[in-house]
């Protein structure tokens, strides 16, 4: 009895010794502040003056803020990975680092709304997608999954914690004054009892199932705002899994980062261990592969009949202008990772961490060579226009605003780990023991 | 070969014009409810007027500011549409009756380029802002280089159309797809949904904003052109709408253009305003489309650019102007 009491104060202790305000959270949260004020005035700029302070004109009228909205849907649906599939099969080291995922699912699912508003031409007029929607359009579509996601991940990150506040509100007393009410309301009177216990089990499980089609939907149909057109690169019929896939190596890749810099942050080392980092390791490598096979599948298929837009769009990837990002993300950020991965000296935490840092840049990189070169060559050729209309280039003002979506995640993402705890509490409780939480 | 083009081509007319039942009927619900309310209106009116005649009575209504007030009824007026609100509902229903066709004959095009300049005159364009662009084609390398006018098709199966999520851009009963620049929100689906590069994006102030500012909106022309939005050919909707032909039409020196009216089976020349058969015009001189294999179903026919009698000169390449 003394002894299981003992593991759970070294529990609670570890799980929320990062539960204050330091100076180190104080320099971090105003540096990011003030860099998001910066990339905000850009956006005031763009307010003022129309899209056309970016580098987009009328041929590529997609850009770096579509590439990066595509990103973020793909990176967000790393929760539904780890919590709904990896544990739904019954892995039970994955355990330690669902709330890391469902939190970076959380950030970058609410965030990939915002970054569509920015590529808006109007985005006062929000509001009429949804008064005027049309079902047809693929917008209306993706605009329905991405607030369900949101939500069904919302939820994910929330039910599971809410009997790690009770505790916390009760057994911390180191815990902010100012934040004591915000537990004590969001911990809903609980008392851990076996019919509380009962509910609120049965709705996780109904919502790691629910989450399983709604995260293959969002990025699915994010897909197709491509494949539903006509044009060379992007007219595929493997857009859905292709992307869905390589959704899954980006997410895989900010855990593993996010897990390397908790662990040594928060002192976590008892509860992600190297058996972590060397099996979230073999998650990326299967991840990877799964998406090298697709895309193998996307460029050889219409590389080997050629016909006219597809050769040309290939061209220009392979051996043409596109040809240094394209080589430099297809081996450098998803072959080399793979073979190095294969080795488990490279499925140790800095290591993979490194890989993963180099897989992640790839995974915005490459969403940027799905957008922009398609658009560069379309069917007829592009005449009589200004040099600036042929080649997107980006403008410093356009790459200020792209920045303002990455730093938003990182102030949720900061904030959510900051004041909760970054390992669920009662669940690594109950796996080392101790089924009872008494809960005063 | 030429023979079942022929029949082909025929067989598309016809389609159009009353064996497609459920266009013909479409069109027929369409026709039936514009005919509807305009009686309505006109009942109603005429509703007005007679009593205006009869007894005096005291009506009770709401006005428009949510205030309660007590009128006379023969002081009652049937209210008529005006300025943008009738622009807009005219706009989205379109001509009756009408099947607008466009005929680009190359044979005859050496780039003048008056077209684009009336067309950006009209719908108040930047110089490097076409709804109108000459492009220079050369198919293959063994074959003639050409010059191809190339306007918005509008399609029958509109991809554009297909990808709005808020309604902006339309298909009409008279075939014309026009874009609503009040209610599009620049999501710029459309452009990249449109095999002919055929939209653009006010990317920036549009030109002359500040002049036409208070100019109610016109959707049939796009004007005053609205800052973040759409804008493309319009077939010069509202010039059909006067009996005119487009701008561009109208502006060509060379006699490529002909415009009219499927139904009707008759399309004017531009430049000599001689007026043909739509259905001979295409079968004497093998008129096409273009891209027709991506299923979009254009409105715009090509007739092929042979016996040209002047060299094919390449343009200097774009110039933009200092203003």
């Amino acid at each position: 009895m003394n002894e299981r009491d003992n593991i759970l104060e070294k529990i609670v202790s570890d799980l929320t010794r990062h539960i204050r305000i330091n100076t180190g959270f104080l320099v971090w949260m105003g540096f990011l502040t003030v860099m998001l004020l910066v990339c905000l005035y850009a956006y005031t700029l763009q307010l003022r003056d129309g899209l056309g302070v970016t580098g987009l004109r009328d041929y590529v009228s997609w850009g770096l803020y579509i590439a990066t909205f595509v990103f973020f849907v793909a990176t967000s649906l790393i929760g539904m990975l780890i919590s709904a599939v990896i544990g739904l099969i019954g892995m039970k080291w994955i355990t330690p680092l669902t709330r890391i995922a469902e939190t970076i699912a959380v950030a970058f699912a609410a965030v990939a709304g915002l970054v569509i508003i920015m590529d808006m031409g109007r985005p006062e007029r929000l509001a009429y997608v949804f008064i005027y929607g049309r079902f047809q359009s693929p917008i209306f579509w993706d605009v329905t999954v991405v607030i369900t996601y949101f939500v069904l991940s919302l939820l994910l990150l929330f039910l599971p914690m809410i009997g790690d506040m009770a505790v916390i509100r009760n057994k911390v007393s180191s815990l902010p004054k100012w934040l004591k009410p915000v537990y004590k309301i969001l911990s809903f009177k609980w008392t851990n009892a076996p019919e509380q216990n009962r509910i609120i089990t049965r709705c996780i499980r109904i919502l790691l199932i629910l989450i399983i089609p709604a995260a293959l939907a969002i990025h699915t149909v994010t897909s197709w705002l491509f494949a539903m057109t006509l044009r060379p690169g992007w007219d595929s019929t493997i857009f859905g899994p292709y992307f869905v896939t390589g959704a899954f190596v980006a997410g895989s890749a900010a855990v593993i980062i996010a897990m390397f810099f908790f662990q040594k942050n928060y002192k976590l080392h008892e509860y992600i261990s190297d058996t972590h980092f060397n099996n979230m390791g073999k998650v990326l490598a299967l991840v990877s592969l799964v998406y090298l096979y697709f895309n193998i599948n996307e460029f050889i298929v219409p590389g080997y009949k050629m016909k006219e837009g597809d050769a040309y769009h290939l061209h220009q990837l392979f051996t043409g202008k596109d040809a240094f990002l394209f080589w430099f993300v297809q081996l450098g950020c998803l072959i080399i990772p793979i073979l190095l991965m294969l080795f488990r000296r490279f499925r140790k935490p800095i290591p993979i961490t490194v890989i993963s840092v180099a897989v992640f840049l790839g995974a915005w990189l490459k969403r940027y060579i799905i957008v922009v070169p398609t658009q560069e060559h379309p069917f007829l050729p592009i005449q009589h226009v200004p040099h600036n209309f042929m080649v997107y280039t980006p403008t410093l003002t356009e790459i200020l605003i792209t920045l303002a979506p990455f730093i938003m995640v990182l102030i949720i993402i900061t904030l959510i780990t900051k004041f909760f705890p970054v390992v669920p509490l009662c669940e690594t409780a109950r796996e080392r023991g101790i089924e009872e939480l008494r809960i005063e | 070969m030429d023979d079942n083009h022929i029949e082909k081509s025929q067989k598309g007319s016809e389609n159009t014009k009353g064996t497609s039942r459920r266009e013909f009927l479409k069109n027929l619900g369409l026709a039936g409810a514009g005919a509807l309310t305009g009686a309505a209106a006109l009942y109603s009116g005429h509703l007005v007027e007679s009593k205006k005649e009869t007894v005096s009575e005291i009506k009770v209504l709401l006005t428009q500011d949510g205030k309660l007030v007590q009128v006379d009824s023969l002081e009652m007026k049937a209210v008529e549409k005006t300025g943008e609100d009738l622009l807009q509902s005219e706009g989205r229903e379109g001509i009756p009756g009408r099947r607008w066709v466009l005929v680009v004959d190359l044979a005859h095009c050496r780039n003048a380029r008056r077209c684009i300049l009336a067309c950006q005159e009209a719908h108040q364009l930047r110089p490097e802002q076409y709804h109108v662009n000459t492009l220079q084609m050369q198919d293959t390398p063994n074959t003639a280089p050409y010059h191809m006018p190339k306007h918005c098709q509008h399609c029958d199966n509109p991809p554009c159309v297909s990808v709005c999520p808020v309604d902006a851009t339309y298909k009409r009963q008279d075939g014309i797809v026009l874009i609503d620049n009040i209610r599009c929100i620049g999501c710029r689906f459309c452009m990249a949904a449109c095999p002919y590069s055929a939209r653009i994006l006010q990317w920036t102030e549009p030109r002359d904003a500040s002049r036409y500012a208070d100019l109610p909106y016109n959707v049939e022309l796009n004007v005053p052109q609205k800052l973040g939005t759409i804008s493309k050919c319009l077939f010069s909707a509202d010039r059909l709408r006067e009996g005119k032909l487009p701008y561009c039409v109208s502006a060509c020196p060379n006699g490529v253009y002909y415009f009219g009216d499927e139904n009707e089976d008759a399309v004017t020349n531009g430049t000599t305003k001689e007026t043909v058969r739509l259905s001979k015009l295409l079968r004497d001189n093998g008129g096409y489309q273009l891209m027709t294999e991506l299923g979009t179903k254009p409105r715009v026919y090509y007739l092929p650019p042979k016996n040209r009698l002047f060299p094919f000169e390449s343009p200097a390449d774009y110039q933009p102007e200092k203003s």
